[in-house]
């Protein structure tokens, strides 16, 4: 029954092509596939043409299996599609639709042609919609892949953009945090900051979270991770720029950072001079009435 | 059986450790420190550890040991050239060592080890060295 | 942090089993499983965690278990690589396994840093003990 069904669908899909091809497209376009200006008409229609003309192959050399080696082709077609959509914005609907109303002008053809061979009909639209619910499949597995690797790939751009270490003076590192800190970006937080204190023989470093919008447990220990580790090398840390908002919520938290922390950057930067066994002077009296 | 070679200079030992520590030569280490401590006099243990790949809890226990006995003969225990692989690695251990000084290379570590010894002969206190 | 069974289906692209019988053993366990890290490709911190790991929990199949071996496997799921190390030795086994994986407590002397140490530098983490038969501990880390 499935062979019969195959068959025919194979038939069809050979012989109405064109009719096929049209119909689809204008199911695409009345589906809004082209409202968005994402894509243009003529790109739609080549799409549409490759993986039809493709579908056409692969049935012809064997079985209605999107599973079978002769789909590999147009499972590769598929997955280029569905990538480039993923990445210009579409919507899981409009992509699962691409494939999908394809199914309705291949119905209606093979209700054409077997109008009087209702046993053939059903199987035909039982192995077409069995088809093409795995092509879509197909498509929609490599949608949210691409937007995984999207999602991935920017994670770690911003993790990376956003933990640099500065050297204040000699020996005096700082370490302004922004944005909320997970163990994975403390992660590289942490071994960026150690590794630069080996580079830069530091022997203080601030950490600045004047840019970190909540210290929860989690944030504070991490943080208090990162002072152990740079105390093991050698190294103390100073915390600076904790906000009364997060200070209050802290202490209602339980959160307990025991460890040297002032109000700003600037505060922490003269401790850290005053430490390293330095002052800052004023060269002149900056008062201009001193004639 | 190895050991590894212990250092004197002016009043401080120095030991660097370049080897894979197996457990036998740490133990041979705290021996040998405790001994030559007593010996020598020493007012201060410098232990370089840049070319450790790894600590774990067995080598912590040993350098907090002699960290401790040191204390105890009036001798000053700095550990120095920590990896930052390995800091972060002890941390997770949940071995974080407090009761050992630590300093980012000899220098430094000689530096703060003059400091006491320097102090030590001024009025014999050894002080914080940092007051706010 | 999973307590999972550590990836039992994942495929395993090299294998190899080494002996735990004393404290040189211990320091060759080591080198293998770094030279294993560097071939999965895991950085330099990863790499000395599950060293670091490896250590611990060698050591203690050797003064807790009497001695036993460790499987370390390379592993590749996808583009996704990692070490898996298994440590089984035929020891009195564990009776309070919780017990055994809070820190500080022990019944040898030591830290008691081992076995929770080692949960914590590793991305999975899986025991299994039985009084009188052995223990086996298996961890691993992923790129």
């Amino acid at each position: 029954m499935a062979n019969e069904g195959t068959g025919a669908l194979v038939r069809v899909v050979s012989e109405e092509e064109g009719t096929i091809l049209t119909e689809w497209l204008g199911l695409l376009k009345s589906g809004g596939a082209l409202q968005t200006g994402r894509i243009r008409e003529a790109e739609l229609q080549t799409q549409a043409k490759t993986v039809l003309g493709q579908l056409r192959d692969a049935l012809a050399s064997g079985g209605s299996n999107a599973d079978l080696e002769a789909y590999a082709t147009l499972r590769d077609t598929l997955g280029e599609i569905s990538r480039s959509r993923a990445i210009q914005g579409f919507t899981p609907t409009d992509t699962a639709n691409f494939v999908l109303s394809l199914k309705e002008p291949i119905f209606s053809s093979l209700s054409r042609s077997h109008a009087n061979d209702a046993k053939t009909l059903a199987a035909a639209i039982l192995s077409t919609s069995h088809l093409l619910d795995q092509l879509s499949l197909h498509t929609m597995e490599v949608f949210l892949q691409s937007r995984e690797d999207v999602i991935g790939r920017q994670g770690q751009e911003i993790a990376e953009l956003s933990t640099p270490v500065v050297r204040l003076w000699d020996g005096i590192l700082a370490l302004p945090l922004i944005g909320t800190l997970d163990s994975a970006r403390t992660g590289v937080v942490m071994e960026n900051l150690l590794q630069a204190i080996v580079d830069e023989e530091a022997e203080i470093a601030i950490i600045d979270i004047t840019g970190v919008p909540t210290v929860d447990t989690l944030v504070a220990q991490h943080l208090l991770k990162a002072i152990a580790a740079a105390r093991l090398m050698g190294a103390d840390c100073i915390i600076s720029g904790i906000r009364p908002q997060i200070a209050q919520t802290m202490v209602h938290l339980g959160v307990e950072l025991n460890v040297v922390s002032k109000a700003t950057l600037a505060d922490a930067f003269a401790l850290a001079l005053r430490r390293t066994g330095r002052t800052v002077v004023r060269k002149q009296p900056v008062s201009p009435s001193a004639s | 059986m190895d050991r590894i070679p212990i250092l004197k200079l002016g009043g401080v030992l120095i030991v660097t450790i370049q080897v894979d520590m197996h457990d036998r030569l740490a133990l041979a280490l705290e021996e040998d420190l405790t001994a030559k401590i007593a010996s020598t006099g020493a007012r201060g243990v410098l232990i370089e550890i840049s070319a450790l790949e790894i600590v774990d809890s067995f080598i912590g226990r040993m350098l907090d040991n002699i960290a401790a006995i040191s204390r105890v003969l009036d001798a000053e225990t700095v550990v120095v050239g920590m990896r930052p692989a390995v800091a972060i690695t002890l941390v997770e251990l949940g071995l974080e060592l407090t009761g050992i000084k630590t300093a980012l290379n000899v220098e430094r570590g000689m530096a703060m080890m003059q400091a006491r010894l320097h102090e030590d002969d001024e009025d014999g206190s050894a002080r914080a060295r940092y007051e706010d | 942090m999973r307590m999972t069974k550590t990836g039992a289906r994942v495929p395993v692209t090299r294998t190899e089993t080494l002996p735990i019988r004393s404290g040189d053993d211990v320091v060759r366990i080591r080198q293998a499983v770094r030279t294993r890290a560097i071939e999965a490709g895991l950085g330099l911190v990863d790499q000395t965690k599950i060293v670091t790991a490896a250590s611990e929990l060698a050591r203690n199949a050797l003064d807790y278990g009497g001695g036993g071996e460790v499987r370390v496997d390379v592993l590749q799921e996808g583009m996704r690589k990692g070490v898996r190390l298994s440590f089984s030795d035929q020891g009195p086994g564990i009776p309070d396994i919780q017990k055994a994986l809070t820190d500080h407590y022990t019944t040898g002397g030591g830290l008691g840093l081992g076995l929770g140490g080692a949960k914590r530098l590793s991305n999975e983490f899986h025991i299994e003990s039985a009084v009188g038969v052995g223990t086996r501990v298996t961890i691993a880390r992923w790129k």
